[in-house]
C-alpha cells in the first residue's frame, strides 16, 4: 500500500516535472522564434543588402584608347594587337617545370622569370592564383604559332591578344605625339580613381598627355558574381563604357619628316605653324627617342641612358628650349621703331663695323667687322647689320622694346596644347631690379636690339611671332589638335581656331615695310638668306639669325672660324620665315644648334619644310650648303672636346665691361628668370621604371 | 489524449501490426519529416554534391535500421545491461585521448579500421540509460547519497570528453543525466543551488577555457567587430539567415553558401543555409517538426511504465530539444559556438546513428508497453 501510494505519487511528480519541461521548451523555443524574426522580418533588408554585397564584384572593363592621326589621316598613335603568354597558375602542376620548357621558346631572361615569380607569390598571398599572370607580352607571330603547336606541353599557359600602344612615326613624333607609361604612384593620388577602372596606363607627355581626358574614354564595368575569395563566377550585367575619343592632329606627317630629316645630323627644333589659324604643321625637336620601350615600362640602364645623354634626347626643344633669339629679332626691332617713330623707314645709319656709347670705351661690333657701310632700315634688316640695330633698339630704349614684343608675345607661354611649354625670357627694367636688385645698363639695351644678352624664346614663340608678323598682326592661339573624332558615330569636332587680340599699329603700311624688307632677305643677292631660297617658287619673308652660345670675347668670337671653335661653343643657327609672302600660309621657325650661321645652316631646312608643305616635294637641291656640310660633320669631329672643361682659354668669361652674354657651361644662352634646361625639367615626366 | 497520439495509429488494427513491429509510427513519421529537409538542404549547402547527399542517405539508413534493431529489444534488457555499455563507451572515450585522431585540434575520433566514429556520441546515448537505470534503483525522489552517486555517474565521463575537447558533446552529456535526474524529481533547492553554484564557478570555468572557446564566446557578444577574423561564422551565418526573409531565396538559390562565405555550411552551420533559402516559414515548419519530436517524446514518458522507462524517454526527448536549441542558438547568435551539429539535418554520421538509436530506444518502450497496467 505504502509502495503503490509512492508509485501514484512518484508518477504525480514526474508528470509535473515533464509539465515543467514542456514549458521551458516552449519558452526556449519562442526565444529562437523572436530571434527568427528579428533577423528574416525586421533586419531583412539589412542582411539582404550585406547578401548582395558579399557576392557581387563590379569588373571594369578598359575602354579603348583614341587613336592620334595626323591632318591627313596618317597614324601617329594607334592600338596594337599583342600576343600574351599568361600562366594561371592554379592549373599549373609543376611550376618550374613548366617555366623551363616555356624558356627556350620564348627565350625567357632570367629577371623576366624572377618578375612573374613574384607575380605568382602575390597571387598565392592573395588567394587569386586563378588569375591569368603574364609572362611576356609582344610574342612574336612565330612564337604564337610554336606555342600553339606543342600547347598539350603547356598545361595552365595560354597566349591572348591585347591591344598595345604603338608609336608609327617612332623618334620624330616622340616630343610631340608623347607615349603612354604605367601609372605612377604619385599620379594615381591626383587621377580620379573611377575614370582610370581596369586602366594601368596614363599619358606621360606630348599629346598623350595634355588630351588625356579625350584619349582615355569611360571604362565600363562588369558586374560578376564572385565567390568568397573574389573569383568570378558570373556575368550578372554589363553596364557600356565609352571608347576614348580619336584624335586628328594639324600636324602634317610628312612636313614632320621633312623637318625630321632636313635636321639631319644637327640637333635643334623645328616648329612651322600655320598663321591663318594657329594650326601646328611640324613641331619637331632633335634628337628624338624612341617612345616605344616607355609603353611597355623601360628598363632602368635604359632609362638612365637617355637621361644622362649628353644631348638631351627627352628634352623637346621646341617648347623647352630656350634660345637667344639673335637677329631673328631685328623685323620686330625695326617695327617697333616705325611705331614709336624712332625710325623712318629711309633713315640711314653708317655702319663702319663698330660703335660704342657715349661715356664708354666698349665697343659694339658689327657682325662683319669692315662695316656695312650706309644702310637704310631694309638695307640693315637684308644684310642684318648690327650697328644698325644697336641704334634702333638704343633709340626705343628697353621699356618699349618690352611693351612692344610683349604684343606678339613674347616672355608668354603661347599656350599651345602641349605640356611642360616655357616661357623664354623678355627682360625689363623691373624684370631685372626683381631678379637681379640691378638697374637697367644702356649697354644690354644694344644687346637686346641684336637678340642677345638676356633675351630667350622658345622655338615655338619663333613660329609664332613670326606667324603673327606674316598677318600683319593678327593672329591664333596655336594647337596641335584639329578636331575629335567620335570612335563609334565618326562624328567630328572641330576645334575651332582661337584668335588672339591684334597687335595695334598706327600705320598699316609699316607691316608691309617690315616684311618687304624680310622677303629681300631670300630675295636680294645681298640678302642672308639668298642662297637658300633663289630657286623657290614661291615668295619667302625671312629673317636669319646666328646666337652667340658663350660669352667669348667679340675679338675671339669673330677671329675663330667654326671649324675651329669647340662643338659646344660655336653659334647656334636660327632662322624664321613665312611663305608665300604675299597670301602667307606656314610660318617656320627654326634653330640649328651650334650649326653656325642662320642662312648658311638653319635656312636650309625651313626651306625643305616649306617645300614638303607647299609644294608637297622638296625641291630644293640637298647638295650641301657650304656652311652646313662642316657642321654636319661637325658633331662627330667634336665629341671628343671635353663638356667639363667648357672654360678653355679662349671661352673665358667675357672681359668686356658691359655685360652681354655672360660665359655659361649650358648650352644655350642664359635665361636667368627660366633657367636654361636643367635636370629638374626631365623629372616633371614620371616614368615607370620596371623594377 | 494528447493530438500527438491521434491519427490513424487509433485504429486498434493497424495499431496492433506497428506494436508488433515495435514501431510509432507518429515519431517515424516525423523523425523522416526532418530528414528529408536535412537532405534537402544538404544537396543546397555542400554545393550541389550527389556523393555527400547519397553518403549522408547512406548513414540515415544504418540509422534507421539501428533505430528499428533497438526498439525490438524490451527496455528491461537495457537497463540490465546499462552498467556494461556504460563501462564500455568511457573506456573508448578515454581510449580517444591515447589513440584518437586529431580533427582541427581536438582527439574526437576513434579510428577501427572499417568504422570510424566519436566515441562520446555512444556516451549521450550511454548516459541517460545508466542514469535511469541507476535511480530506477531508489524510490524517488532520490536520497542526498543517490544524488551524489548519479551526479558522479555523469562527472568522470563529462570531464573525459573535456578534454578532448568537446565542449558541445560534453554540454549534451550533462544536459542527459542531468534531465534524467531532474525528472527523477531532484529537489527544487538542488536545482536552484547548483545553477548559483554554476554561476559562482563561472569565472574559475573561464579561466580554464581553451584559448579558442574564449574567444568564441568574446566574439559572440560583439561578432561584427571583427566579421573577418574569428566573428566571421556568426557574422555570415546571420547573413544567410537574415537575406532569407520570410518565405526564403528558393532551393538552391541561396549565395552565402553556394560562394562559400559561410564555412562549415553544410555541418554546424546548416541551419543557416536552410533559413536562407527557405526563409522564416521553412524555419517554423522546421521548429514544428523538431517540437512535434520532443512532444511525441515526452508524450511516451509520460505514458511510459516504470521510472527507468520515465526517465530515459524524457531524458532522451529533452535532450534532443537541447542539442536543437544550442545549434540554432549559436547559428542565429545567441549562443556561444560550441559545435553542436542540428540533430538529423547536419552532415555528418556518427551523431545521426546514435541519434537514431535513441530514437529507437523511444520506440521500444513506447511499444513493450504491458498490457495489464492499464
Amino acid at each position: 500500500m505504502d509502495n503503490l501510494k509512492n508509485l501514484v505519487r512518484e508518477k504525480h511528480m514526474y508528470r509535473s516535472r515533464i509539465g515543467v519541461a514542456v514549458l521551458v521548451c516552449l519558452v526556449m523555443t519562442s526565444i529562437l522564434v523572436s530571434r527568427l524574426v528579428k533577423l528574416q522580418v525586421v533586419d531583412r533588408q539589412y542582411y539582404a543588402t550585406r547578401a548582395e554585397e558579399n557576392r557581387m564584384r563590379l569588373s571594369a572593363v578598359p575602354p579603348v584608347r583614341g587613336l592620334v592621326t595626323d591632318r591627313n589621316g596618317v597614324l601617329m598613335a594607334q592600338n596594337t594587337p599583342a600576343f600574351v603568354l599568361e600562366i594561371v597558375p592554379e592549373q599549373v602542376e609543376d611550376m618550374e617545370a613548366l617555366i623551363a620548357r616555356l624558356r627556350p621558346l620564348l627565350g625567357l631572361q632570367d629577371a623576366e622569370i624572377a618578375r612573374f615569380k613574384s607575380r605568382v607569390q602575390r597571387a598565392t598571398r592573395d588567394k587569386q592564383r586563378y588569375l591569368s599572370l603574364p609572362l611576356r607580352s609582344n610574342l612574336t607571330s612565330e612564337q604564337v604559332a610554336r606555342f600553339q603547336l606543342n600547347r598539350f606541353d603547356y598545361e595552365g599557359a595560354d597566349v591572348t591578344a591585347t591591344l598595345t600602344r604603338s608609336y608609327p612615326l617612332g623618334a620624330a613624333a616622340a616630343h610631340v605625339i608623347g607615349y603612354v607609361g604605367g601609372i605612377t604612384e604619385d599620379e594615381f593620388k591626383k587621377i580620379e580613381a573611377a575614370a582610370y577602372q581596369g586602366l594601368t596606363q596614363i599619358g606621360k607627355i606630348g599629346v598623350e598627355k595634355s588630351h588625356e581626358n579625350e584619349l582615355r574614354g569611360m571604362p565600363g564595368a562588369k558586374i560578376v558574381e564572385a565567390n568568397v575569395n573574389g573569383r568570378p563566377l558570373r556575368e550578372l550585367e554589363y553596364r557600356q563604357g565609352a571608347p576614348g575619343k580619336n584624335l586628328i592632329l594639324t600636324l602634317d606627317a610628312k612636313v614632320q619628316l621633312a623637318a625630321q630629316n632636313a635636321l639631319g645630323e644637327l640637333d635643334g627644333a623645328v616648329v612651322a605653324i600655320d598663321p591663318r589659324n594657329g594650326e601646328v604643321i611640324a613641331l619637331v625637336s632633335k634628337p628624338g627617342f624612341d617612345p616605344q620601350p616607355f609603353v611597355a615600362g623601360i628598363d632602368r640602364a635604359s632609362y638612365k641612358a637617355l637621361l644622362d645623354d649628353r644631348k638631351r634626347p627627352l628634352y623637346n626643344r621646341a617648347l623647352q628650349g630656350a634660345y637667344p633669339p639673335g637677329s631673328t629679332v631685328k623685323p620686330f626691332m625695326a617695327l617697333a621703331g616705325l611705331e614709336y617713330e624712332t625710325l623712318q623707314g629711309g633713315h640711314g645709319e653708317y655702319c663702319s663695323g663698330s660703335m660704342s656709347l657715349p661715356h664708354s670705351t666698349r665697343k659694339y661690333r658689327c657682325w662683319k667687322r669692315s662695316g656695312h657701310g650706309w644702310l637704310d632700315m631694309a638695307g640693315g634688316v637684308i644684310q642684318s647689320c648690327d650697328i644698325y640695330f644697336y641704334e634702333v633698339a638704343q633709340a626705343l630704349g628697353i621699356d618699349r622694346i618690352h611693351t612692344f614684343l610683349s604684343l606678339f608675345g613674347l616672355g608668354h607661354p603661347t599656350d599651345i596644347d602641349l605640356p611642360l611649354e616655357k616661357t623664354g625670357l623678355l627682360p625689363s627694367r623691373e624684370w631685372k631690379m626683381r631678379t637681379r636688385k640691378e638697374v637697367w645698363f644702356p649697354g644690354e639695351t644694344l644687346n637686346i636690339g641684336i637678340g642677345q644678352g638676356y633675351m630667350t624664346t622658345t622655338p615655338m614663340q619663333l613660329a609664332q611671332i613670326t606667324a603673327r608678323m606674316a598677318m600683319r598682326g593678327k593672329g591664333f592661339k596655336p594647337h596641335v589638335v584639329h578636331a575629335f573624332e567620335d570612335a563609334l558615330t565618326g562624328v567630328k569636332t572641330l576645334v575651332a581656331p582661337e584668335p588672339l587680340p591684334p597687335i595695334p599699329h598706327r600705320h598699316a603700311q609699316d607691316w608691309e615695310t617690315i616684311i618687304n624688307a624680310m622677303v629681300e632677305v631670300t630675295a636680294s643677292q645681298r640678302g642672308t638668306a639668298h642662297r637658300a631660297f633663289k630657286d623657290a617658287p614661291y615668295r619667302v619673308a625671312a629673317k636669319t639669325g646666328t646666337a652667340q652660345v658663350a660669352g667669348m670675347s667679340q675679338e675671339e668670337l669673330k677671329a675663330r672660324k667654326l671649324e675651329d671653335t669647340p662643338f659646344h661653343l660655336r653659334d647656334h643657327a636660327l632662322f624664321v620665315a613665312f611663305a608665300p609672302a604675299e597670301d602667307p600660309r606656314i610660318a617656320v621657325g627654326v634653330i640649328a644648334e651650334h650649326a653656325g650661321h642662320g642662312g648658311s645652316a638653319a635656312a636650309p631646312i625651313a626651306r625643305q619644310v616649306m617645300d614638303q608643305f607647299l609644294l608637297g616635294q622638296i625641291t630644293y637641291n640637298v647638295a650641301p650648303p657650304p656652311g652646313a656640310a662642316p657642321a654636319t660633320a661637325a658633331p662627330a669631329a667634336a665629341t671628343p672636346a671635353n663638356p667639363a672643361t667648357p672654360a678653355a682659354p679662349s671661352a673665358a668669361p667675357s672681359a668686356s665691361p658691359a655685360p652681354t652674354a655672360p660665359a655659361t657651361p649650358a648650352d644655350v644662352a642664359p635665361a636667368p628668370d627660366a633657367p636654361a634646361p636643367d635636370e629638374g625639367e626631365e623629372e616633371e615626366v614620371e616614368v615607370e621604371i620596371e623594377r | 489524449m494528447s493530438p500527438l497520439s491521434g491519427g490513424r495509429s487509433d485504429d486498434p488494427g493497424v495499431r496492433r501490426l506497428f506494436d508488433r513491429l515495435h514501431i510509432d509510427p507518429i515519431l517515424l513519421l516525423l523523425l523522416l519529416g526532418v530528414c528529408a529537409i536535412g537532405l534537402t538542404v544538404l544537396y543546397s549547402a555542400s554545393g550541389h554534391s550527389m556523393p555527400m547527399v547519397i553518403n549522408q542517405a547512406e548513414r540515415l539508413m544504418i540509422g534507421l535500421v539501428v533505430m528499428f534493431a533497438a526498439a525490438q529489444a524490451p527496455p528491461e534488457i537495457y537497463r540490465s545491461v546499462a552498467p556494461w555499455f556504460y563501462g564500455f563507451a568511457l573506456l573508448l572515450c578515454a581510449l580517444t585521448l591515447v589513440l584518437g585522431d586529431h580533427a582541427k585540434g581536438a582527439q574526437r575520433w576513434l579510428d577501427l579500421g572499417v568504422l570510424r566514429f566519436q566515441p562520446s556520441e555512444l556516451m549521450k546515448l550511454a548516459m541517460p540509460i545508466m542514469v535511469a537505470a541507476f535511480l530506477h534503483l531508489f524510490t524517488l525522489p532520490p536520497r542526498w547519497h543517490a544524488v551524489l552517486m548519479t551526479l558522479m555517474l555523469i562527472g568522470i565521463p563529462v570531464v573525459v570528453v573535456m578534454v578532448q575537447p568537446d565542449l558541445g558533446t560534453s554540454l549534451l552529456i550533462v544536459a542527459a543525466g542531468g534531465f534524467a535526474l531532474y525528472l527523477g524529481g531532484l529537489r527544487w533547492q538542488y536545482i536552484f543551488g547548483a545553477l548559483a553554484a554554476i554561476g559562482a564557478a563561472a569565472p574559475v570555468l573561464w579561466a580554464r577555457l581553451h584559448d579558442y572557446q574564449r574567444q568564441r564566446i568574446l566574439t559572440l557578444l560583439d561578432p561584427e567587430s571583427d566579421p573577418l577574423g574569428a566573428g566571421y561564422h556568426i557574422a555570415q551565418s546571420k547573413i544567410a539567415i537574415g537575406s532569407g526573409g520570410m518565405f526564403g531565396k528558393g532551393w538552391l538559390e541561396g549565395t552565402q553558401a553556394k560562394l562559400d562565405f559561410l564555412p562549415e555550411s553544410h555541418t554546424d552551420f546548416i541551419f543557416a543555409i536552410f533559413a536562407e533559402e527557405f526563409g522564416l516559414l521553412g524555419v517554423c515548419t522546421l521548429l514544428l517538426l523538431y517540437l512535434g519530436i520532443v512532444g511525441r517524446g515526452l508524450f511516451i514518458a509520460a505514458r511510459a511504465q516504470d521510472s527507468f522507462q520515465r526517465l530515459l524517454a524524457g531524458s532522451l526527448a529533452m535532450t534532443f530539444f537541447v542539442y536543437v536549441f544550442i545549434n540554432m542558438g549559436m547559428v542565429i547568435g545567441l549562443l556561444p559556438v560550441v559545435g553542436v551539429p542540428l540533430p538529423l539535418v547536419s552532415y555528418g554520421g556518427t551523431s545521426m546513428v546514435s541519434l537514431l538509436a535513441g530514437f529507437g530506444l523511444l520506440m521500444s518502450i513506447q511499444t513493450h508497453r504491458k498490457l495489464l497496467a492499464s
